[in-house]
């Protein structure tokens, strides 16, 4: 439980904004953003001025735990993708390697079924990099590694209260 | 459950604050969000019914400066108090990093205090959480009031380990960055067990 659920490393986090770039360009959408179940954000690209990421992180998040609630009260495994048509813009959510969500903002300039089609490639990809992950912090917990470079394991008393200076 | 990004030297925390309705969750956050200055913090979001009672959760980003070059943002949560909420309270505390049990200090809301802390203990469980190891506060809010429950007493009956305890009056903020400060030191002295 002390351990920490999510690592990212340079190497994944470039190669998942990369594909979150790719998917904005192919889908042709206004904003693609990547969300822990936990509502923190991993990663954003697109017309990131317009939106409020953090606020959108943490509401997906909650809606995709209400959903899933939802889903299993009747019965269901989960519902793997979300809709929301608005008379503008659009929300397209899904769930990436049963652990992460995947959000798409877009408008008219892109269709559903465009987005569908580019989600569903681009998830694949993601769940690859996120099953790397996975991997690398096992292995890493295993070797004691992890313990070794953490950025907190020298932090003192002194560097928690100038945190709350102000 | 941290979230550490080494790309962009980031650490991200959840804290929620837990307890009976109408005991001063929303309050304690909307104090932070009040005396935070404004670039050290996010939009407060309020899912909340018509009469202002929490309906799913209260939401608050705060960005608390940097520890050893990495940034150090909490994500705050209320839950919603009222008993027929618990399949959203559940919700909620999933990635939990730390909690402050925001309890009430009047006489007569000790049983729903005493229903809510065994109502806590038992989601964490089904979460896969254990109270007595996880980062853990006992705020007892409502102190001005007259019809107050002595601190000892509030204590007998509440405290379920050695948790700091801390007296407040939410609606003035006393003792409210002090709750948030000694779950926040917990939760980081965690990470430093890695």
């Amino acid at each position: 439980m002390t351990t920490p659920d999510m690592i990212m490393y340079e190497e994944e986090y470039q190669k998942i904004k990369a594909i979150i770039a790719r998917l904005r360009t192919e889908s042709n959408a206004k904003l693609v953003f990547l969300v822990d179940k936990n509502g923190q954000q991993i990663a954003a690209h697109g017309e990131l001025e317009n939106f409020d990421t953090t606020s959108l992180a943490s509401l997906t998040a909650g809606n995709v735990a209400a959903t899933d609630g939802l889903a299993k009260l009747i019965g269901e495994k989960e519902f793997s993708i979300l809709f929301h048509e608005g008379e503008r813009d659009n929300l397209h959510i899904s769930i990436v390697a049963q652990r992460v969500i995947l959000v798409v903002i877009f408008d008219n300039k892109s269709s559903l079924g465009l987005v569908r089609l580019r989600v569903k490639k681009a998830s694949l990809e993601l769940t690859e990099v996120f099953e790397k992950i996975v991997k690398k912090i096992n292995s890493e917990k295993e070797t004691g590694a992890l313990e070794m470079e953490s950025p907190f394991a020298e932090i003192t008393d002194d560097d928690i209260d100038s945190l709350f200076a102000h | 459950m941290t979230f550490i990004n080494y790309a962009s030297r980031e650490i991200n925390c959840k804290i929620v604050y837990y307890g009976p309705g109408l005991g001063g969750k929303t309050t304690n956050l909307q104090y932070v969000y009040d005396k935070t200055a404004p670039n050290a913090k996010g939009k407060m979001i309020s899912l909340a019914t018509e009469t202002d009672r929490t309906l799913f959760f209260d939401f608050l980003p705060l960005e608390l400066g940097s520890v050893r070059g990495f940034k150090t943002r909490f994500h705050l949560y209320t839950v919603p108090g009222q008993v027929f909420y618990d399949a959203s309270r559940k919700l909620i505390l999933k990635g939990v990093d730390g909690i402050i049990f925001v309890a009430d200090s009047q006489s007569e809301r000790m049983d729903a205090n005493i229903e809510s802390v065994n109502n806590l203990e038992q989601n964490l469980k089904l979460q896969g959480y254990d109270l007595m190891k996880i980062p853990y506060a006992l705020q007892l809010n409502k102190r001005d009031l007259s019809n107050v429950v002595s601190v000892e007493d509030m204590k007998k009956e509440l405290v379920r380990k050695g948790e700091p305890v801390l007296e407040a009056v939410a609606s003035t903020g006393t003792g409210v960055f002090d709750t948030l400060k000694a779950v926040a030191k917990q939760v980081l002295i965690e990470l430093k067990k890695g």
